[in-house]
């Protein structure tokens, strides 16, 4: 479990970025962290793994005050896959990237051969075990960089913008997986501004807007929130706006995603008949 | 990094072209070629020809090239360095070598058509991300190019400043004429601006063609994004409904289902 109690946040010299957070995220959750450019989703985040330490206010993880903890003991725990995979890459090839972590948590050689090996697989990832991380493409370096986090096996991951530079298909793998990690009992957290991907993986919507919670609800709920998510930047997705320009023939607003809004309209038109 | 293959296409001024396909499929290497950094930075085989506004880019340098083809890219943090916004806008136009009353002109036309004047004396780093990409675009359209390639320019954006900085884009193209290839994975905010359509894969063009055209099952299946109300009339298609014309846009949608819903 995440916790936080009036968490606040400021960079020496400059003002609030996070100003007063209460928040729960209970194990096995799955939630996704929105919220306008400079909101304060990353410096929230970072405070999850004691990367950064409240100015104000307590982050516990797992019943643990993060300042009673480290990084390295809390990066065990939280796993934080950062939004720019050059920040966080660094080995001459995918698998020596790979087996990096492992082997300061001092695994034995053939666990780390095998946790690897398996990683690469799961994310297809294996044609690319010895090349280069900085010659793939960017939607593949973020992948390298998803692995590089999962390969531990952290039981809490937030994934920073993890779709970005991704194409459909890799979305459409990378939701199914995030669906399955918690489904295995992760605690999965993602930062991003996707509003189509959130629209069809449903979690729970945390909104943050100049360094406060200004939402927090399910997905459906928080999607069809016109004035919350204008004050988030944020838009309809695509069907959200479709759904809400048709709401006065009987269409549901919270068939946010294809497969609703088709039973949606379709049961319309059958009464039609 | 990917390889591409028996690329032959013909970009006419004006035009605004959508690049899209599965990642890896060669979208960046090709901006890279149109600007010149491949063949002149990046090595490689490069065979075949290239002509960006009559220049062969194995002929000119990517600096020369850069004054008829801008390139803007997906994380406006990596393109701007300067103290502030005036400043690093002036750079390019700085240094084709132009007079400072021109270089002056230039400025502040670009920062006025981009719409960030009033930020121009900020430093970038305390824009927002809609804002530091209004000032990349800015550099570029300082250099007054005819051509601007921008790679995923909204990726790194909220919603709302990804939907502002296409309207920006969409402007210089309708406005000024300034030929657009942008390169995007979602089709949904885009389809609106786009009238051509070059779908990649594997390294060649598969599609090429308006939003309509392309939209298509073949699309599908090398899994580009196509825009959620076109799913969700193929899918309407697939129940047994019938429609002249598949949507490519929320409003295109609306007015068919509101028609039948009517009836």
């Amino acid at each position: 479990m995440i916790e936080t109690k009036g968490l606040k946040f400021a960079y020496p010299g400059y003002s609030e970025v996070l100003r007063g957070i209460d928040l729960t995220i209970n194990d096995r959750e799955f939630v996704a962290i929105m919220g306008e450019n400079g909101a304060g989703k990353t410096t929230l985040v970072k405070t999850f793994n004691g990367l950064l330490m409240p100015t104000a206010g307590t982050v516990r993880v797992d019943g643990v005050d993060t300042r009673d903890s480290s990084v390295a003991r809390l990066s065990r725990d939280v796993g934080l896959v950062f939004q720019n995979p050059d920040h966080q890459l660094f080995s001459e090839t995918v698998r020596e990237e790979l087996a990096f972590s492992l082997r300061n948590f001092g695994y034995k050689e053939d666990t780390i051969e095998r946790r690897v090996a398996t990683i690469l697989e799961t994310l297809d990832l294996a044609r690319y075990a010895e090349s280069s991380p900085f010659v793939l493409s960017g939607g593949e370096r973020k992948r390298v960089a998803l692995a590089a986090v999962l390969v531990w096996n952290p039981k809490h991951i937030i994934l920073d913008e993890p779709t970005i530079g991704q194409d459909y298909q890799q979305k459409d793998r990378l939701r199914n997986f995030i669906i399955q990690l918690n489904a295995q009992g992760k605690t999965v957290i993602i930062i991003t501004h996707d509003v189509e991907f959130v629209a069809e993986c449903k979690p729970r919507i945390i909104l943050l807007s100049k360094g406060l919670v200004i939402g927090d609800r399910p997905a459906e709920d928080l999607l069809t929130d016109g004035q919350l998510l204008e004050k988030a930047s944020l838009t309809r997705p695509q069907i959200g706006q479709l759904m809400h320009q048709l709401r006065d023939f009987g269409l549901p607003e919270r068939a946010i995603d294809v497969y609703s809004a088709e039973q949606a309209i379709l049961q319309a038109l059958r009464r039609k008949r | 990094m990917s390889s591409i293959q028996d690329i032959s296409i013909t970009v006419s001024p004006g035009e605004f072209v959508v690049l899209t396909g599965p990642s890896g499929c060669g979208k960046t290497t090709i901006c890279r070629c149109l600007n010149g950094l491949i063949p002149n930075f990046y090595s490689g085989d490069f065979i075949g020809e290239l002509l960006v506004d009559g220049m062969n880019v194995k002929d000119h340098t990517t600096a020369e090239l850069a004054a008829h083809v801008g390139m803007v890219f997906q994380n406006p943090e990596n393109q701007l360095f300067s103290l502030s916004v005036e400043r690093d806008v002036a750079f390019g136009p700085e240094n084709l070598g132009l007079a400072r009353e021109e270089t002056r002109k230039r400025v502040d036309w670009a920062l006025d058509v981009t719409g960030i004047t009033d930020l121009k004396d900020k430093p970038p780093y305390e824009l927002s991300g809609g804002q530091q990409q209004r000032a990349a675009i800015a550099g570029v359209l300082a250099m007054q190019p005819k051509v601007m390639i921008l790679d995923e320019p909204t990726s790194f954006l909220d919603p709302k400043s990804a939907l502002e900085i296409l309207e920006v884009i969409s402007d210089l193209n309708e406005r000024l004429g300034i030929t657009i290839i942008l390169v995007e994975h979602r089709l949904d905010i885009v389809s609106k601006h786009a009238n051509r359509v070059i779908v990649m894969d594997s390294g060649r063009i598969v599609l090429d063609g308006t939003p309509r055209d392309v939209y298509g099952e073949h699309a599908r299946l090398i899994g580009i994004g196509l825009p959620r109300v076109t799913t969700l009339f193929n899918l309407l298609q697939r129940d047994g409904f019938e429609f002249p014309q598949t949507p490519t846009t929320v409003d295109a949608a609306a007015d068919v289902l509101r028609k039948m819903l009517s009836r």
